[in-house]
Order: structure tokens, then C-alpha cells, then sequence
């Protein structure tokens, strides 16, 4: 027997090597709840060699943000001014999507939605790969120092990434959104149609678990639907580009990703999401005259009533604020003249915003002239009553001295 | 009269490698596989931890050194690509094993040989992978013999020109 070892020496450790690897394979497959037993040699081989993968990374952002920062400088200019007219036009959007998102959170008030905010970000760096075909995944430079944990969403600018596979101390390893094993919740936004997203053995994203019979075109937004309590509901993730009938009952979606998973570079990791019911703002939905005041910085300030025989408490209360508490701008409505008696012209106030849906008219009640100032809002807004506070017909009505507007 | 042929033993050379060549050089390989790809996608054709195991593994022309090389930068490769630990880890073990007792056998110092040795085990790699992820693991893999010659073919490419540099660090027993 001894001889025999002997004269097989070679094959017998073979053999006893792979005998170990098939047994430790065994172990881990068993154990797959990722208390892993081999969390040791993963975490030796992360610190050997992600140091110097951090290292490169940083030397080469160093001389990246050396370069574009102080030497190659061209078209600098133009491009500022480029950001300066964008900035400008997206303020004005923003004007119009604040309208539409409080809008929104009010309906979904009203109707007891509950809703998840991502609270808190950290960004990160992409430092590495696996390296392999066979598991799409990227290393991050934050760990659980940083207060990375696992099963973590991780987004960009762009869209979804992925969720945390593992963390160490000062790296994270994250699974991409195309790798075969990775799932996340999704929905066509059009036809608000829930599936299941899964990366196939050749990295690409489809879209599974929605039935033959439905409609998706190429062309389709998909964004998160939260039904897998990693990713908040509403990130974009991809386009629609190819629909086929699949094997089985369900159709064969391939999705696009709006993120570029293979050339990552910084993400953000989402290390706190809050669940809350949507709250209406203080300043309650931006109205045509908050706009209008805004831009109209020299309209000064309703004087105080000329009848004095109502308490002054009384008063403030039912003219001046309103339902929100905000104090009001009944001027602009309307109720007083400008010290020059007359109102400043359209042109003034040119900057409103663009992206109009329906024109609002306010009319000056008290003004010789009663020339009507018109400016350009998406939320259709009433007409406003030349004598009393602006109210939007979507509103509450205005709640008596004694009632308190719930926040 | 006795007839020496060109495979040999006493025609063909062992060689060794100094500690900071033999510990750098793997893990060289395992970092620029994880990060080059970063950059160049497509570089994931590429398995360099692969190419030094056929590297380190034809140049010592022992099996146990070649089967132990393999297997220690296999399951590495499997620590920082977040699998289970062992599916390279036993793929890599075969090949060093195969490539050093092959070495030991053959010449394979010059180009061509080196071309057709990585090719044929680059195959043989990803047979024993696809084998144990499929019926060890339980992954559903697919096999595509068009993407896995076209790898071989790429490696075998590098492998060339790769092997020709580490020569420079290979040292006479």
C-alpha cells in the first residue's frame, strides 16, 4: 500500500487537493446563507489586493483632476454659459414639477399612501471587478466603516446598479443588476405592468414574470416597483428594447439599462430609506402669484385693512395667511394698486415659467387701467377674486381663525 | 547505445523563481483582472491568474508545486470574484497539475508549444468549471463553444507574448 502511495504519489495529492476543494465547495454551497465559512480567505484576499487597486484609482483621478482642472481648459467659457442658460431653464421647470409633485403627495394623502424617501446616501468610488464572466460585480471603496451593509441599493445619476453582495471594512462588493443571480422588483412605467428584472448568463437585463398577453413596446420606461423592499420605488433602471414570446406563459423583455454597468465609476449607495406618508409642504402648491410675487420683488406688502372695527387678530388671520399659513400676497390678486397705480407690465416678468399649460389672468381690481398681467403656469389656477385671498379650487377652503391646519 | 531524444530529462530544464517573483507576479495577474476590465470591458476575454498557472506550472516541471500554485491562485481568484471558493480553486488545480506533468514530458519552451498548451488547457479549464459550477453548485451556465475557442484562441495569443516576458525572471536550478 505504501508503495503503491508512493509510486502515485503525485495523483494522490491530486486527488486529495481536489477532495478537499469538492468538500470545502460542499460546505460553502450548504451554508449558502452567506455566513459564510470562508468569509476569512475573502476578506484576506480583499486587503491584499484592493489597496492597490485603491491606490491606481487614486492616481489616476489625481492626475485626471490635474489635467481637466488646470491644463486642459478649452471651451470652458462656453460651456459656462451653456450651464448658466440650462440652470436657468431648469429652475423654471422645477417651478412647473414642484406644482405637479405637491399635487401629487397631496392626492397621496389624501389617500393614506405610504411612500419611501431615500434619507441618506453615500458615495463611492467603483475601485475593481470581479474579473469573471460568471459573476457581474464591481468593488466599492466604502465598507462598513462608512455604514455600508449588505443588501444595500446602489444607484447612480443614471439609474440602478445593484445591491450589496458583501461588505468589509473598507470595500464592499456589489452585485450587478445583469448578473444571472441578481432580481430586482420592477414596472413598465406606461402600463404600469410588475416583473421581475434578471441579468442573463451573457450580462444582459431582462425583464421576466409578465405575461404573454400583455402589451410592452420597445421603447418602454422600466423603473422600480419597491416590491423587494431593496430599491425605493421609482428609479429609473431601463428602455424596453426587445419583446418576444418566451418559452412558457410569459413574454421575453429585454431591457437596456440607463446605467452603463461596465463603465461605473461613482455611485451612491442608499444606507437609509424612510417610509412616511407623503406630507403637503408648509408653503402648500406654488400658485401663479407666489410666481408672480417672486419675480416682483418691488410690490410691497398689502397695507394693513381700512376698516378697523374687526380685531386685528381676526383680521390678520382671514386675509393674510393663507390655508397653509403662508402669509399671502392678495396685492398681486389684485386688492391694492402698486404705488405708481399702475402694474408692471407682461414683460417683466418674461422669466416665468415657459413650460405653460394653462395662462393664468389676474386683473388688478383697484387699478385706473385695469391692463391684466398674464404669465404661463401648468396648474390651471381660478381666476382670482378681485376682494378676498387667492384660493386654488384644489385646496381646502380656508379654515375659520379657530381651526389650526394640521401638519 | 542510448538514443537521447529531445523530451528528454536530461534536455529539459528546471526552473525556479525568486519569493517576490513567484508572490508578485499572481497577484499582479488578480489585480489587473479585476481592474482592467473597468476600463476595457472586453478584457474579460482574458484569464490572466490562468496564464501564470500555465506559466509557473510548465516552468518548475513538478506536479505537486504545479497542482498547489493553482489551486492557492485559483481559490484567490474566487475570493475576489465573490463565488464559492473552490469552483477556479479546482478548475486551476488540474491545469497546473496537467500543465507541469505535460512539462515534464514535453518542451514546451518555444512559441508554438506554449500556443497549443494554453489553448488546450484554457478548454480543459473551462470544461472542469462548467462542470463543477453546473453539478457541484447548481449555476445555470451556458456553454458556448463559439465564445469559449474564441477565449482560448485570445489567451493563447497572450499567453505568447506574456510567457516571453516572464522569462526574464526565471532562474536555473
Amino acid at each position: 500500500m505504501e508503495t503503491l502511495i508512493t509510486r502515485y504519489r503525485n495523483v494522490t495529492i491530486l486527488a486529495a487537493v481536489l477532495f478537499a476543494q469538492v468538500l470545502g465547495l460542499a460546505v460553502q454551497v450548504k451554508r449558502s446563507s452567506e455566513n459564510e465559512s470562508s468569509r476569512l480567505i475573502r476578506i484576506w484576499a480583499i486587503s491584499v489586493v484592493t489597496p492597490l487597486e485603491k491606490a491606481i484609482v487614486g492616481m489616476q483621478h489625481g492626475v485626471g483632476n490635474l489635467w481637466h482642472g488646470y491644463v486642459y481648459l478649452r471651451g470652458v467659457r462656453q460651456e459656462n454659459r451653456d450651464l448658466k442658460a440650462e440652470i436657468e431653464k431648469l429652475r423654471l421647470e422645477e417651478v412647473r414639477l414642484n406644482q405637479d409633485a405637491e399635487q401629487g403627495r397631496r392626492l397621496q394623502s389624501l389617500l393614506g399612501f405610504k411612500e419611501q424617501y431615500i434619507s441618506r446616501t453615500v458615495a463611492a468610488q467603483v475601485i475593481g471587478s470581479s474579473g469573471s464572466e460568471q459573476l457581474r460585480s464591481v468593488y466599492i471603496d466604502k465598507g462598513s466603516h462608512d455604514g455600508i451593509d449588505k443588501d444595500m441599493a446602489v444607484i447612480t445619476a443614471d439609474g440602478v446598479v445593484g445591491k450589496v453582495l458583501r461588505v468589509f471594512n473598507s470595500t464592499s462588493q456589489v452585485l450587478l443588476i445583469n448578473d444571472q443571480s441578481s432580481g430586482v422588483g420592477a414596472i413598465v412605467e406606461k402600463s404600469r405592468l410588475q416583473g421581475v428584472l434578471r441579468g442573463t448568463p451573457v450580462g444582459e437585463v431582462v425583464l421576466e414574470k409578465v405575461m404573454a398577453d400583455e402589451q410592452v413596446q420597445s421603447g418602454d420606461k422600466v423603473l422600480t416597483s419597491g416590491g423587494d423592499q431593496i430599491f425605493p420605488k421609482g428609479l429609473p433602471v431601463g428602455v424596453v428594447t426587445k419583446v418576444t414570446k418566451g418559452n412558457e406563459l410569459f413574454l421575453n423583455i429585454r431591457i437596456q439599462p440607463f446605467t452603463n454597468l461596465s463603465r461605473l465609476e461613482e455611485v451612491l449607495v442608499i444606507t437609509q430609506k424612510a417610509e412616511k406618508a407623503p406630507a403637503v409642504t408648509e408653503a402648500g402648491p406654488t400658485r401663479a402669484v407666489d410666481v408672480l410675487s417672486q419675480r416682483l420683488p418691488s410690490v410691497p406688502d398689502k397695507p394693513p385693512p381700512e376698516v378697523p372695527k374687526k380685531p386685528v387678530a381676526a383680521t390678520d388671520k382671514e386675509t393674510n395667511q393663507t390655508p397653509t399659513g403662508k402669509p399671502n400676497r392678495p396685492e398681486v390678486a389684485g386688492t391694492t394698486t402698486k404705488p405708481s397705480g399702475t402694474p408692471k407690465p407682461a414683460a417683466n416678468v418674461g422669466s416665468a415659467p415657459k413650460a405653460a399649460a394653462a395662462p393664468v389672468t389676474v386683473k388688478p381690481a383697484t387699478t385706473s387701467k385695469p391692463e391684466p398681467i398674464t404669465i404661463n403656469v401648468s396648474q390651471p389656477t381660478a381666476k382670482p377674486q378681485p376682494t378676498a385671498p387667492e384660493q386654488n379650487p384644489e385646496t381646502p377652503p380656508e379654515p375659520t381663525p379657530t381651526e389650526e391646519k394640521p401638519h | 547505445m542510448p538514443v537521447i531524444t529531445y523530451t528528454s530529462q536530461e534536455q529539459i530544464e528546471v526552473y525556479r523563481f525568486s519569493i517576490p517573483v513567484a508572490i508578485g507576479v499572481p497577484l499582479i495577474a488578480l489585480v489587473a483582472q479585476a481592474f482592467l476590465p473597468r476600463w476595457l470591458p472586453f478584457l474579460t476575454i482574458f484569464n490572466l491568474p490562468f496564464l501564470v498557472v500555465i506559466f509557473f506550472a510548465v516552468a518548475r516541471r513538478n506536479p505537486i508545486s504545479g497542482l498547489l500554485t493553482g489551486g492557492a491562485i485559483g481559490a484567490l481568484q474566487d475570493a475576489l470574484g465573490g463565488q464559492y471558493i473552490g469552483m477556479y480553486g479546482i478548475a486551476q488545480t488540474v491545469v497546473g497539475y496537467g500543465a507541469s506533468s505535460l512539462g515534464v514530458k514535453l518542451d514546451v519552451e518555444n512559441a508554438g508549444a506554449r500556443f497549443l498548451v494554453t489553448l488546450f488547457f484554457y478548454v480543459t479549464h473551462e470544461v472542469v468549471y462548467f462542470t463543477v459550477a453546473r453539478g457541484l453548485v447548481g449555476m445555470t451556465l451556458e456553454w458556448s463553444w463559439m465564445r469559449e475557442l474564441g477565449s482560448a484562441l485570445a489567451n493563447a495569443i497572450l499567453a505568447v507574448f506574456l510567457f516571453a516576458l516572464l522569462d526574464r525572471f526565471k532562474r536555473r536550478t
